[in-house]
């Protein structure tokens, strides 16, 4: 016999698994324009330390002189990241997941325990329900990011009809420096994850994929005490 | 935790069971996540017709415009600065339909009606009120630059030259004397008070490499369609050729 816990839900793994694809095409599309213009660079005065992108790079991926396509796909998949993140943002409110997910006051600090254990600075990690501490700072500064892709996107992509918002964002090219610095973030943020589920191991990646958690047991296991959740919050917050 | 949360939902069930249900969830995961890589790469080598894109993702950019020109405005103009802002170098972009130098004998030939055309001198485009505007001009590329131009706005020009009625026709198509470069802009961007036909740039005439004598200066769409050095302008409800929408280039490429 095996326990099974029901970890995601099946809106959330759909979610999940149509942004994965949808925000890659997104960042190689991007990648395809940001070439026609690739100004930005770490360093100061004359000391370049990281120029974006290195050549190699961009031979790797095949990006020179393909403004015109990365444009075509860019302005086409825009569609469906703006429509699956806003779906999951509403889905989150109202099926009440966004508890598991919002940081609350004691995310931050117990966020920094988290990485400190994550590091093997620290013996215990704080108490969890079903995101740690720092897991629920990443996926909802993921949701800031997205909102900020897409309100940066609007102020590139249509100055002059959306100018209050490409004020908003402090002028035409200071959005584009955003919405360059997010992506770069998406990258940063997906280098972490992967490594993360990685380390949690198969029974954790797989759960993004049957939506449930699996525990071995005895055969002849004693009854499992199923504790009645104490009715204090209903997690149903779509009834007026 | 401070707040409470619901646990999560648990059950015991047999080894079979859990691996019939993994077994079926990855079934659809992975047929899904084939079928996107399908319809991706279905996408991706769809034959690119004449206008050298994939015929879904011009149909995706037709579909922006319509619903983007549902937003547009003439009121809303491009941010303006002062002269002081204007950049003293100017960035050339582009050199297409600029083969040779322009002399005096420039015309501007405006094709009123089929079989009627009016031919026009400098001379008869500065009679008219000049129009400075000195906007951030955007290309395509992603770089963008203040800039400083003046010259004929573009709707003060169809009052001077009885052209008004052509404004019921949906666009304004422009080509170089040598054919080599042209572009379709729709009526309501060229209505634009922003729109310039426009002969002097930092308060000089034009430079060659910037059109002279005569280029259009339209702040609500990126430079591709600023069309340098004009010889024919016409009207049409049919979309005007347009060089860069044929190499794959959004037709609207509005700001």
């Amino acid at each position: 016999m095996k326990k099974i816990t029901k970890k995601h839900r099946l809106a959330i793994r759909w979610f999940h698994w149509v942004n994965f694809p949808v925000l890659t095409v997104m960042i190689w599309s991007g990648l395809l324009i940001y070439w026609a213009n690739d100004i930005y660079r770490l360093g100061w005065g004359d000391t370049t330390l990281l120029k974006f992108f290195p050549k190699s790079v961009y031979d790797a991926l095949h990006v020179p002189f393909h403004l015109s396509t990365g444009m075509a796909f860019h302005f086409f998949f825009m569609w469906f990241f703006f429509i699956n993140g806003i779906l999951y943002v509403l889905y989150t409110i109202f099926s009440g997941e966004w508890r598991y997910l919002l940081p609350d006051r004691h995310s931050f600090k117990e966020s920094l325990q988290v990485v400190l254990h994550d590091l093997h600075l620290r013996k215990t990690a704080p108490p969890q329900v079903k995101y740690n501490a720092a897991q629920r700072v990443a996926y909802s500064a993921i949701i800031v990011m997205g909102a900020g892709s897409i309100i940066t996107g609007i102020a590139i992509y249509k100055p002059i009809q959306f100018n209050w918002l490409c004020a908003l964002c402090g002028g035409y090219e200071f959005a584009r420096i955003i919405h360059f610095a997010l992506t770069i973030g998406y990258v940063l943020f997906f280098i972490i994850h992967i490594v993360q589920v990685i380390l949690a191991g198969w029974n954790n990646f797989q759960a993004m994929v049957t939506g449930f958690e699996v525990e071995k047991i005895s055969a002849i296991a004693e009854p499992v005490v199923m504790e009645e959740p104490e009715p204090i919050a209903p997690i149903e917050t779509t009834e007026p | 935790m401070s707040r409470y949360l619901p646990k999560p939902e648990e059950s015991v069930v047999p080894d079979g069971a859990v691996r019939k249900r993994s077994i079926i969830a990855f079934s659809i995961f992975i047929a899904l996540l084939v079928c996107g890589g399908l319809l991706f790469a279905k996408l991706y080598n769809e034959p690119q017709s004449a206008d050298n894109v994939q015929p879904t993702l011009r149909q995706g950019l037709k579909a922006n415009e319509r619903l983007f020109s549902l937003f547009y405005s003439k009121h809303r103009e491009a941010k303006t600065f002062t002269k002081q802002d204007a950049a003293t170098k100017v960035r050339v972009n582009g050199d297409v339909g600029m083969d040779g130098t322009l002399d005096t004998a420039w015309r501007l030939k405006v094709a009123r009606n089929p079989g009627d055309t009016l031919v026009l001198t400098m001379d008869d485009l500065k009679k008219l009120p000049k129009t400075e505007v000195i906007f951030d001009f955007k290309c395509v590329e992603g770089w963008s630059q203040v800039t400083w131009w003046g010259g004929v706005r573009f709707s003060d020009f169809l009052k001077a030259y009885n052209l008004v009625p052509q404004t019921g026709l949906k666009y304004v198509g422009m080509i170089t004397p040598d054919k080599a470069y042209y572009v379709g802009n729709d009526m309501p961007s060229m209505l634009q008070p922003q729109t310039l036909l426009a002969y002097e740039m930092n308060g000089q005439p034009l430079p060659q490499n910037q059109g002279y004598p005569l280029r259009l200066i339209i702040p609500v769409k990126y430079g591709i369609k600023h069309l340098k050095r004009i010889g024919v302008m016409y009207f049409s409800n049919d979309k005007p050729k347009d060089y860069w929408a044929e190499q794959g280039y959004d037709y609207y490429a509005g700001l």
